[in-house]
């Protein structure tokens, strides 16, 4: 089973929570967490509703191996129709919540309408109920962690929550939990804003149980904690710099999307790295990073904890930020360091926490601010529009006091929150906006690592890494080692990668496995804890199946073919430097195979022949 | 030889694969509500630690038993609750001083840590060897060992 097979549904427009059955036919076809959610997403929500209006819904959910043993089994992901895109939104979330979810009982948290005041999900075991939320609202996640804790006298319950930013509007908010772990992409935190949902607070103590197989499920999670011990990336390089492991490799390849994407390589890339993060400090001998850590169940502990130095103009006379707290990941360094020209450590370390405290994706916060940096250099924005910050490329004093304000919803920073797409209208120079689908790139520069471009044009929710992560491959030889630089061949692995990405994150894993993790590895764990058939062949079938739920959602929203594209800079000029110098993205070699891979039509529409055989 | 739990709280990473391996060899369901070990963060610090009972020689949850319920496994030295006779009193919960004896309100009755009867999960499913199971009178060997490394560094 694995499953508790129950749903929690939220009737905010009524302050109704009732349970029922999870749909187990449903649950055969797209497995669970972020393919099931989005089927129930797919046949509750009209893909065209405004976004942020009462008609949308919001989708908290578990799958099958949440809460168990199985290594890095804590994911859940929030599921719901983006603000930011207008398209599907999952961000996938570790920490401890999804766990504490599937041991109260529940596989998912259905939330529609919307409350008329501030409220909260209180949810212990079978019992469930929403609570007023008026002293909650208006503080920061951390503060309302610590009232909701304060408020239950209950050390042990794990807390989602949005802040400040997603109370405002911005965005690209996140849903936070425990502290410093988001489901951080697409503004879902802005969805369950517009709900006037301030956060979920779980406590379950009923575990998970009703193993399939209990023995060859352990026989599975045992061999599986092994792989990842013995492997060098998961049993090493990721334990000991995070992903932050990539600074200075992708770096080196001519791949690091810099300063608003117009450079490939970023001369302060050391400073910001995961090796930099080992370095003790001047000031107190200590460096930032003061240890690693695991989300629930994961044997691989990739998490960064980490201090800004205290002498730091950010944090000077703020104690409140001189302890520990979730530490920079490499997207997060990037976004906030190259894309800005930043190379601060303990100013973007100070920002992430930021990030963290008031619910930000770091990814599409900083490049908004890098857009706006090179809407202030080409003129288009002054100080005048700024309040009179300086919006140069390289200030790390700009970033720190963007972040500040757009954390608020404050001054500029009401404009920050827009995203880099309708900032960069706004300013009419749209074509400075890096951007697919109206979301902010991640940090892989597509001249320099080619797949990355179809894996982008073609991501169900705009630009971004995890749904197909073809780096993998292209850069450190994962499974097999393409040359980043050739476009054959990269429409069947970008398609691969994309299959099993989404089949991985309905399972309740995490997606990082995958270093070390093929299917083979997977699906003996999910086939040995469910009941039916979990093969690799179904595993990748249903992977692809939630890959045409997914499109077909978004083109039933409205969105066309023409927009699996990319910015005209990453299409028409040529990286400079490094590696790919002289290169564009070439994404029309790679487009039409991919649709033809898809069985889909030369534009891009999924056929009847394709939509007869995934049963949509 | 007998052995005991080691717990060396810097390599702890706060997974809580121990608190699930404890749950599921206790009661056969993940479930760090009921687990044995305890692991706590300390956010601000930035540092886990894994918690359990020592397995006190002189047991004072043991004295404070009114029904004998626990009773000294041989093998292992480990302090065992006797499910048969516990009445759910409490009063052990009371008497050890670091709170590693807890009640189950499910089953009504106390648990507590009691070595998996001389394999315990917790220490096989640790993925950082934050806690291993050890020869139980050289518990401090690690940490002599570090000591000793910097004192011959010292006379290099």
């Amino acid at each position: 089973m694995a499953w508790t097979r129950k749903i929690l549904r939220v009737d905010l427009n009524n302050g109704t929570c009732t349970a029922e059955a999870l749909n187990m036919a449903w649950a055969k076809d797209y497995l669970g967490q972020r393919g099931l959610a989005t089927k129930y997403l797919s046949e509750e929500v009209d893909p065209k509703c405004d976004a942020l209006g009462p008609d949308n819904k919001l989708i908290m959910t578990t799958g099958p191996l949440t809460g168990t043993m199985a290594s890095t089994g804590g994911r859940y992901s929030v599921v719901t129709k983006s603000p930011l895109t207008g398209l599907v939104a999952c961000s996938n979330s570790g920490g401890f919540i999804g766990a504490e979810m599937k041991n109260a009982g529940w596989d998912m948290i259905i939330f529609e309408g919307k409350s008329a005041q501030p409220v909260y999900l209180y949810v212990e075991n079978d019992t469930a109920e929403l609570r007023p939320a008026d002293d909650l609202w208006g503080k920061s996640v951390w503060e309302a962690d610590e009232l909701l804790h304060k408020k239950h006298q209950d050390p042990l319950l794990r807390v989602a929550c949005i802040g400040r930013a997603a109370e405002q509007g911005c965005l690209y908010s996140a849903v936070v939990n425990d502290l410093h772990r988001a489901a951080g992409r697409s503004g879902v935190g802005t969805v369950m804003a517009s709900k006037n949902l301030k956060a979920v607070a779980i406590r379950g103590t009923k575990g998970v149980g009703n193993i399939r197989d209990p023995q060859g499920f352990m026989a599975a999670v045992n061999a599986g904690k092994q792989v990842l011990a013995d492997n060098a990336v998961t049993g090493q390089g990721l334990p000991t710099y995070g992903t932050q492991v990539l600074m200075n490799v992708i770096n080196g390849i001519g791949a690091m999307p810099t300063r608003n994407m117009r450079e490939v390589q970023f001369d302060g890339a050391s400073k910001i790295s995961g090796e930099a993060m080992h370095e003790p400090r001047k000031s107190d001998g200590k460096p930032n990073l003061t240890t690693n850590a695991g989300c629930f169940g994961c044997t691989i502990a990739c998490g960064r904890i980490s201090t800004v130095d205290r002498g730091h103009f950010s944090v000077e006379n703020k104690p409140e930020y001189w302890g520990n707290s979730g530490g920079l990941e490499y997207e997060a360094a990037w976004a906030l360091g190259s894309d800005t020209g930043v190379d601060d450590l303990d100013a973007i370390t100070y920002v992430n926490f930021l990030c963290n405290e008031d619910g930000m994706d770091p990814i599409s916060f900083g490049a908004t601010v890098a857009a706006a940096m090179e809407l202030f250099q080409e003129g288009a924005i002054t100080t005048e529009h700024t309040g009179g910050i300086d919006l140069s490329f390289d200030r790390a004093d700009t970033l720190v006091k963007l972040a500040e304000l757009t954390a608020k919803g404050e001054g500029f920073g009401k404009d920050i929150g827009l995203g880099s797409k309708r900032l960069c209208e706004k300013y009419g120079r749209p074509e400075l906006s890096m951007t697919v689908k109206s979301q902010e790139f991640p940090a892989y520069d597509p001249r320099g690592i080619q797949g990355m471009g179809l894996a982008y044009a073609t991501s169900n929710r705009g630009a971004c890494h995890l749904r197909g992560y073809t780096v993998a491959s292209e850069v450190l030889g994962i499974p097999v080692k393409t040359d980043p630089l050739a476009t054959e061949g990269k429409a069947e692995l970008v398609k691969a990668f994309q299959d099993a990405t989404a089949a991985v994150d309905s399972s309740g894993l995490c997606v990082f496995t995958t270093f070390a993790w093929s299917m083979e590895n997977i699906a003996p764990q999910v086939d040995a804890a469910c009941d039916g058939d979990w093969s690799v062949d179904k595993m990748l079938e249903v992977g692809e199946r939630i890959w045409n739920l997914e499109r077909d959602f978004n083109m039933r929203a409205g969105m066309t073919a023409d927009q699996d594209t990319l910015p005209k800079r990453l299409l028409k000029d040529a990286a400079t430097v490094g590696p790919a110098k002289g290169r564009v993205n070439d994404l029309d070699k790679m487009l039409p195979e991919y649709y033809a891979l898809r069985g889909w039509t030369a534009d891009g529409q999924i056929t009847p022949e394709t939509r007869t055989r995934f049963r949509l | 030889m007998q052995r005991a739990l080691h717990i060396d709280p810097k390599k702890c990473t706060g997974c809580l694969q121990c608190e699930m391996a404890c749950s599921y060899e206790k009661d056969g369901v993940f479930n760090p509500s009921k687990s044995r070990i305890k692991v706590f963060t300390f956010h601000h610090e930035g540092r886990f630690a894994p918690y359990t009972c020592t397995q006190c020689a002189e047991a004072w949850c043991q004295k404070a038993c009114p029904v004998e319920a626990i009773q000294i496994d041989a093998a292992t030295g480990a302090k065992v609750i006797v499910d048969a006779r516990c009445v759910g009193c409490k009063v052990c919960t009371i008497a050890c001083p670091f709170g590693t004896v807890n009640y189950n309100s499910v089953t009504g009755k106390v648990i507590k840590c009691d070595l998996c009867g001389g394999d315990p999960a917790c220490a096989s499913a640790c993925p950082t060897a934050a806690i291993t199971y050890v020869d139980a009178d050289w518990t401090g060997i690690d940490k002599m060992r570090a000591y000793a490394e910097q004192s011959l560094a010292g006379t290099a």
